[in-house]
C-alpha cells in the first residue's frame, strides 16, 4: 500500500511526460492516492506499537541499504496530509500556458518526493526523496512562477541545498557513531541500537546541532528562513500548497522521527537555543508579517511564523506537546495550502494581492471569502478547527515543561510570548482578511468571478479534514500519542 | 450511566440544535431566506424548551464526550455542569434569544445577506450556550473564543461599509488580547491544580492557595478574559464600536448575553477568585471605574445605539463590582433583570432606527412618542428599569448592589451612587430628545411603528422588565441577595440620584434643538481611541516595520550575500547556479549521494 502511495505520483508523471492527458492523470492519480491514503488511516491498527504496512527490497546488502517502508502514528498523519493537499493543489491549478505537461508532472514529482520521504524507514531514502522533490520546487518557481522569480527560485535552491547538506552530513554523523558493527539505515534497527548502547554525550551535541541547523533551514528556523517568504510569493500556488504544506513538514516530521528520539541528550543541551530561535520565529516573524503590504508575502511569512508554535511543542520533550506539534504539522498544512489556494485564485482573476488594490472582494467573490475566512480563522487559532486543538496541547505541554510554583522558568516565559503571538496572529490575519475581503470594493473588481463550482470540493475537503480534527482531535491523538510514547520510552 | 434516556439528552440537544441550524444553512439553504430564518427560529426554540426543561427537572446528568485525554496529563471531557447558575443563564440565554431571533425576522427582511446573518445567530446561539454548559476551563474557553468569533461576523455583517469592518476586527483583537491573559490563568490553574474541570479544582484548591502570590496573579489573569468580553476598562473600546452590527446584534450579543458572559465566568470561578483579598479589590475596582466611565461618556453621545452600548458597560460595571465585593447573588441578580431591559431598550431603538430609515442621530428625531406609541411606551418601561425607578426591575437589582457596596466600601458606593446620577441623566436625556418636542427632520414627522413582529417582542421584553425584580417573581429563578439590616439611606440617596439626575436632563434638554451641554472631552469618549492608537502606531507598528526592514536588508541581504560570498571555498559552487543551469544542482544532488556511498563504505 505505501509502495503504491510512492510510485503512483511517480508513474503518473512519467505517464504525463510521454503524452497522456496531463491534468486528467495527475488529478486521477491524486485521488487514488487520496483513496489509498484514507483506507491506510482506517486500516490502522492503533493498539499495535511500532510500524505496521512495512515493506522492504534489499538495494544494497553491502551498504544494508534497503528500499523500506513503513508507517506508525506519526508518519501516518503525514502521509494523510500529503496526500489531501496533492489532491487539493492539483485540483487548485488552473491554466497553464506553456509546458502544462511540466506543471503537473512537477507537482506529481514533489507529492512522489514527500510522501517518500515520509513513509521511508530508510535512512537513506528518507533523505534521498527529499532531495527528489527540491528539484521540480526549482522549476516550478524558476518557469511558472510570478515577479522576479529566477531570483526566489535560486534563492529557495541554495538555501535548501545547504540545509540538505549540513543535515547529511549530521546524518553521515549520527550512522559514525554508532559501533561499526551495528551500524544500519533502518530507523528500528537505529531506535534499537540507540537504545542499547547510547551515544556518547558530546556527540550527541555535536550531531544535534547539525540536524537542527539542516532541518531548520528546511522549516525556516528563524534566521535560516528568508527564503520562504519570497518562494512562496513567487511560487504557483500549486507549488506553494505543496512546499508550504506538505514538503516543508519533512524537517519537522525529521526532529520528531530521528533527532528528539536519537539524540535526546543533544536535544536537551539545545533547548535554550531552540527556544530562543522559535520565539524569533513567533514573535520577531510575526512583527515582520504586520509590516507586510501584499497578501502573497504575508501569507508566507505567517507561515514561517507558525513553524515556531510547532518548534515549541518539539522543543516541551514531552507527550503532550509532541503530540501537539504533530498535530499542527498535519493543521497548518491544511490550513496554508487553502490560504495560498484561495490567494491564487485572486491573483489569477485580479493580477494583484497588493492590499491597497484589493478589498471588499466578499461581494463578489462569496465562496472564496467563505473558504478564505475559514483557513485564516484556523490559522489564528479559532476552536473547532485543527489549528486550535493543536496549540492547545502545545501551550499546555510547553507550559508544563520545568514548571515550578515559585517562578517561571524558560518554557513558561516562552509559553506566555507565544501566546501574545497569537494576538499578533490575529492582528495580520484580520487585516488581510479586512484588506481583501470587506470594505468597499474598487469598482473595477465589479466583474470578478467567484471559485468555479468544482473547487468547492478541494476547498470542501481541506475544511472538512480541518473541521473533523478540530472537533475530534481525540482522533489524531489516539494514533500519534502512542508512537511518541514508544520514541521516549526506547530512547531513555 | 443511562446514555439513552430524554433526561440525559437534553444538554446535548440545547448545543446540537442551534450547531445543526447553522450548519445546515451553511451547506443547504444559503439561497434561500426564508428557509434559513425559519430553521434558526425553530432551533433556538427548541434550545428554549430544552432549557425550560432542564431547568424545572434537577435529575439531569449527561454523559460526558471526552474532547482530548493524552495520557492523563490533559485531559479535556465536553461534559456539563448544571447547577442553579447554569440553569438560569440557559433561561435567560436562550429566552432573550428566541426573542431577539423573532424580532430579527421583521429587521433583516430585506437583507441580502439574511442567510448568513440566521446561520451567525445559531452559532452564538451554540457558543453561549457552551459557556453556560461547560464544566471545565478549556470547554470554556473554546466557547468564549466562539462567541467572540460570530461576534466579529455579526458587527461586519455588512461587511462592505468600512466602519462595520473596521469594528468587528477591533472588537475580536480586543477581546483576544484579554483572551491572552486568561489562557495564561488557566495554564497556571490547571499546572497547579493539576486538573482544568472546576470540580476537580474546588477538591485541590489547597494546592494553589497555598501560595497566594501565585493564586492572585493567577485569578487576575482569568479576570483579563472577563475585562476582554465584558468591555471593562482599560479594554472598553470595541464595544461603541460594535453597534455597526444590526441592532439586534446589538440587543443580544452586544447588551443581553456576550458581554456578560464576563460576569457569568466570574461567578462561575468565585471559589478561586474569593480566596484572593488582593484579586477582589482590583476586580471591584475594576467595575467601578467601569460603571463610572460608562456612566460619563454616555451622557455626551449623539447616536442613540452608542448611548445604549455606554451605559450597557456602565451596568456590566455594576455587576463586576459586584462580585468584586463577593455577592455573586446581586451580581447575577443585575444581569438577569439588565438581559431584559437592556435587550429591550435596544430593540426598541431598533424600531426607532428602522421606521425612520436607519437614522440613529437623536438630534434628528424628535416628538417620536406621537407616532411610535407602542415603541415609546416600551422604550419608556425599559428607561424605568435602567435608572432604577421603583418598581420596575432595574430598583431591585441595582439597590442590591449599592447596598452591598455602602456595607463593604464607602469609596465604592459614591462612585457607584455618582453613576446612578449619570444613568438617570444620560436615559432622561435620551427620552426627551427622542420622544418629545417637535420633530427635528421631516423623517422624524413621518416615522411610522413597526410590524407586529418586531412589536410583539418589546411588549414580551417590557412586561419582564417590569416584574423581573420583584422578589416574588425573582426567588422563582435565583437566589435575591436579601438586604441585611441596611439603613434605608441607600435607597434614599439612589432615589435623590434618579430625581436630581432626570430633573437635571430635564430641565437642560427639554425643547432644545442641539446638545447646550458640550464637553469635547467626554464626547470625545475621553480620548481612549486616539490613546490606543497612537499607542500601538508608536510601539507595535514602528516595531513591524523596524523588524520588516531588518529582515529584508540584514537577515535576507546579510545571509544571501554570506552563502554566495566566497568565503569556505563555497562561493564558486554557488556561483555556478548564478550562471544558472539545472545541472548544477543535479551536480550537488549527485555529490550528496557519492557522499553518503562514500562514508558508508570506507567508515
Amino acid at each position: 500500500m505505501l509502495l503504491f502511495l510512492v510510485l503512483c505520483p511517480i508513474a503518473a508523471a512519467i505517464l504525463i511526460l510521454i503524452g497522456a492527458p496531463a491534468r486528467f492523470t495527475a488529478l486521477v492519480s491524486a485521488i487514488l492516492n487520496f483513496i489509498v491514503g484514507l483506507v491506510l488511516f482506517l486500516e490502522f491498527d492503533r493498539s499495535a506499537t511500532g510500524f505496521q504496512f512495512v515493506s522492504s527490497t534489499v538495494v544494497s546488502t553491502d551498504w544494508g541499504i534497503h528500499f523500506a517502508f513503513g508507517v506508525d502514528g506519526l508518519n501516518l498523519l503525514m502521509l494523510s496530509l500529503a496526500t489531501i493537499v496533492t489532491v487539493a493543489a492539483i485540483w487548485f491549478t488552473g491554466n497553464i500556458g506553456n509546458y502544462e505537461r511540466g506543471f503537473y508532472a512537477s507537482l506529481l514529482f514533489i507529492s512522489a518526493g514527500a510522501i517518500g520521504a515520509f513513509a521511508s524507514i530508510d535512512l537513506f531514502f528518507f533523505y534521498a526523496f527529499h532531495e527528489l522533490a527540491l528539484i521540480p520546487t526549482f522549476l516550478l518557481i524558476g518557469i511558472w512562477g510570478t515577479g522576479n522569480r529566477s531570483r526566489a527560485a535560486w534563492k529557495i535552491t541554495i538555501y535548501l541545498t545547504v540545509g540538505s547538506f549540513i543535515l547529511l552530513i549530521g546524518l553521515i554523523m549520527l550512522y559514525q557513531s554508532l559501533p561499526a558493527a551495528a551500524r544500519s539505515f533502518d530507523f528500528r534497527e537505529l531506535q534499537s541500537v540507540v537504545a542499547r548502547n547510547g551515544i556518547a554525550d558530546a556527540t550527541q551535541r555535536h550531531i544535534y546541532l547539525l540536524l537542527l541547523i539542516g532541518f531548520g533551514v528546511l522549516i525556516s528556523l528563524f534566521p535560516f528562513h528568508s527564503w520562504a517568504p519570497e518562494a512562496y510569493a513567487s511560487a504557483p500556488a500549486p507549488a506553494a500548497m505543496l512546499h508550504a504544506g506538505v514538503l516543508k513538514k519533512f524537517g519537522l516530521y525529521g526532529l520528531l522521527r530521528l533527532a528528539a528520539p536519537l539524540l535526546p541528550d543533544g536535544a536537551h543541551y539545545w533547548t535554550g537555543l531552540l527556544v530562543v530561535l522559535l520565539l524569533g520565529n513567533i514573535i520577531y516573524i510575526g512583527l515582520v508579517t504586520i509590516a507586510q503590504r501584499r497578501l502573497d508575502w504575508m501569507l508566507g511569512y505567517s507561515s514561517v511564523m507558525h513553524m515556531g508554535y510547532i518548534f515549541l511543542g518539539i522543543a516541551s520533550a514531552n507527550a503532550v506537546g509532541n503530540t501537539g506539534a504533530a498535530t499542527l504539522i498535519f493543521a497548518h498544512g491544511l490550513s496554508i495550502a487553502l490560504l495560498f489556494a484561495i490567494a491564487g485564485q485572486i491573483r489569477e482573476r485580479t493580477g494583484t494581492l497588493s492590499f491597497d488594490d484589493l478589498g471588499g472582494l466578499a461581494k463578489v467573490m462569496p465562496f472564496a471569502g467563505l473558504t478564505f475566512g475559514f483557513a485564516a480563522f484556523a490559522a489564528i487559532g479559532l476552536p473547532g478547527l485543527a489549528n486550535f486543538a493543536s496549540e492547545i496541547m502545545i501551550f499546555f505541554g510547553a507550559f508544563r515543561h520545568g514548571w515550578e510554583m515559585q517562578r517561571f522558568h524558560l518554557f513558561q516565559v516562552a509559553t506566555v510570548l507565544a501566546l501574545w503571538g497569537v494576538v499578533i496572529s490575529t492582528v495580520y490575519m484580520l487585516r488581510a482578511y479586512r484588506a481583501t475581503f470587506m470594505g468597499t470594493m474598487p469598482e473595477r473588481w465589479e466583474k470578478v468571478a467567484d471559485l468555479s463550482r468544482s473547487l468547492r470540493i478541494p476547498a470542501a475537503i481541506l475544511i472538512a479534514a480541518l473541521l473533523a480534527v478540530g472537533f475530534f482531535p481525540q482522533m489524531v491523538v489516539n494514533i500519534v500519542t502512542p508512537a511518541i510514547r514508544t520514541y521516549f520510552t526506547a530512547s531513555k | 450511566m443511562n446514555y439513552f434516556t430524554t433526561n440525559s439528552s437534553l444538554p446535548w440537544l440545547i448545543l446540537l440544535l442551534p450547531l445543526t441550524s447553522a450548519a445546515v444553512i451553511t451547506l443547504f439553504t444559503r439561497r434561500s431566506k426564508s428557509w434559513s430564518a425559519a430553521i434558526s427560529v425553530v432551533a433556538v426554540l427548541g434550545s428554549f424548551i430544552c432549557s425550560c426543561l432542564v431547568f424545572v427537572r434537577l435529575d439531569i446528568s449527561a454523559p460526558e464526550f471526552t474532547w482530548l485525554d493524552i495520557r492523563g496529563t490533559l485531559q479535556v471531557p465536553i461534559g456539563f455542569v448544571l447547577d442553579d447558575l447554569s440553569r438560569l443563564m440557559l433561561l435567560i440565554v436562550s429566552g432573550v434569544g428566541s426573542i431577539i431571533h423573532i424580532y430579527s425576522l421583521g429587521y433583516m427582511r430585506d437583507d441580502a445577506g439574511e442567510s448568513r446573518y440566521f446561520a451567525a445567530l445559531s452559532l452564538f446561539m451554540l457558543a453561549m450556550l457552551g459557556i453556560v454548559l461547560a464544566n471545565n476551563f478549556v470547554m470554556l474557553f473554546i466557547f468564549w473564543e466562539l462567541v467572540g468569533f460570530t461576534s466579529y461576523v455579526l458587527i461586519g455583517h455588512w461587511f462592505d461599509r468600512d466602519a462595520a469592518a473596521e469594528a468587528g476586527k477591533k472588537a475580536f483583537i480586543t477581546t483576544r488580547i484579554g483572551d491572552f491573559g486568561f489562557m495564561i490563568g488557566i495554564l497556571m490553574i490547571w499546572i497547579a491544580s493539576g486538573s482544568l474541570v472546576f470540580d476537580d479544582i474546588i477538591a485541590h484548591l489547597s494546592k494553589i492557595t497555598s501560595n497566594p502570590a501565585y493564586l492572585t496573579v493567577a485569578v487576575l489573569l482569568i479576570f483579563c478574559g472577563a475585562v476582554g468580553k465584558s468591555a471593562q476598562f482599560p479594554l472598553h473600546v470595541w464595544l461603541p464600536d460594535a453597534m455597526e452590527g444590526p441592532t439586534p446584534v446589538s440587543a443580544l450579543i452586544h447588551a443581553a448575553t456576550m458581554v456578560a458572559a464576563g460576569v457569568y465566568l466570574l461567578v462561575r470561578v468565585a471559589f478561586l477568585i474569593q480566596a484572593s483579598q488582593t484579586a477582589l479589590l482590583v476586580i471591584a475596582w475594576i467595575g467601578t471605574i467601569t460603571a463610572l466611565l460608562g456612566g460619563l461618556i454616555a451622557t455626551q453621545q449623539s447616536d442613540i445605539k452608542k448611548i445604549l452600548a455606554y451605559s450597557t458597560m456602565s451596568q456590566l460595571g455594576y455587576m463586576i463590582m459586584a462580585v468584586g465585593l463577593t455577592s455573586n447573588e446581586a451580581a447575577m441578580f443585575h444581569l438577569f433583570t439588565h438581559a431584559f431591559f437592556k435587550a429591550l431598550l435596544f430593540l426598541a431603538a431598533g424600531s426607532i432606527i428602522v421606521s425612520l430609515h436607519h437614522e440613529q442621530n437623536i438630534w434628528r428625531m424628535g416628538g417620536l412618542s406621537r407616532n411610535l406609541k407602542l415603541t415609546f411606551a416600551t422604550f419608556f418601561v425599559g428607561a424605568l428599569a435602567l435608572i432604577g425607578c421603583p418598581p420596575f426591575s432595574g430598583f431591585f437589582s441595582k439597590d442590591a448592589i449599592l447596598a452591598l457596596a455602602y456595607q463593604n466600601n464607602s469609596a465604592i458606593f459614591a462612585v457607584g451612587l455618582t453613576t446612578a446620577f449619570l444613568t438617570a441623566f444620560y436615559v432622561s436625556r435620551a427620552i426627551v430628545v427622542v420622544f418629545f418636542g417637535k420633530p427635528r427632520t421631516d423623517l422624524a414627522r413621518a416615522g411610522k411603528e413597526s410590524p407586529a413582529v418586531m412589536t410583539a417582542p418589546l411588549i414580551i421584553l417590557a412586561v419582564f422588565s417590569f416584574i423581573a425584580g420583584f422578589p416574588v417573581f425573582a426567588r422563582n429563578f435565583l437566589v435575591v441577595p436579601r438586604e441585611k439590616e441596611v439603613a434605608v439611606i441607600v435607597p434614599a440617596l439612589a432615589m435623590a440620584a434618579l430625581i436630581v439626575g432626570s430633573g437635571a436632563a430635564i430641565w437642560l434638554y427639554r425643547k432644545r434643538d442641539r446638545d447646550p451641554l458640550s464637553i469635547g472631552v467626554i464626547r470625545n469618549r475621553l480620548y481612549f481611541d486616539e490613546f490606543y492608537e497612537w499607542l500601538i502606531d508608536s510601539t507595535q507598528e514602528l516595531l513591524a516595520r523596524v523588524a520588516a526592514f531588518f529582515d529584508r536588508w540584514v537577515i535576507d541581504g546579510g545571509a544571501v550575500r554570506g552563502l554566495s560570498g566566497a568565503t569556505f571555498g563555497f562561493g564558486s559552487l554557488l556561483r555556478l547556479f548564478q550562471v544558472g543551469n539545472l545541472q548544477a544542482y543535479a551536480f550537488l544532488f549527485g555529490l550528496g549521494i557519492v557522499a553518503i556511498i562514500y562514508f558508508t563504505i570506507f567508515h
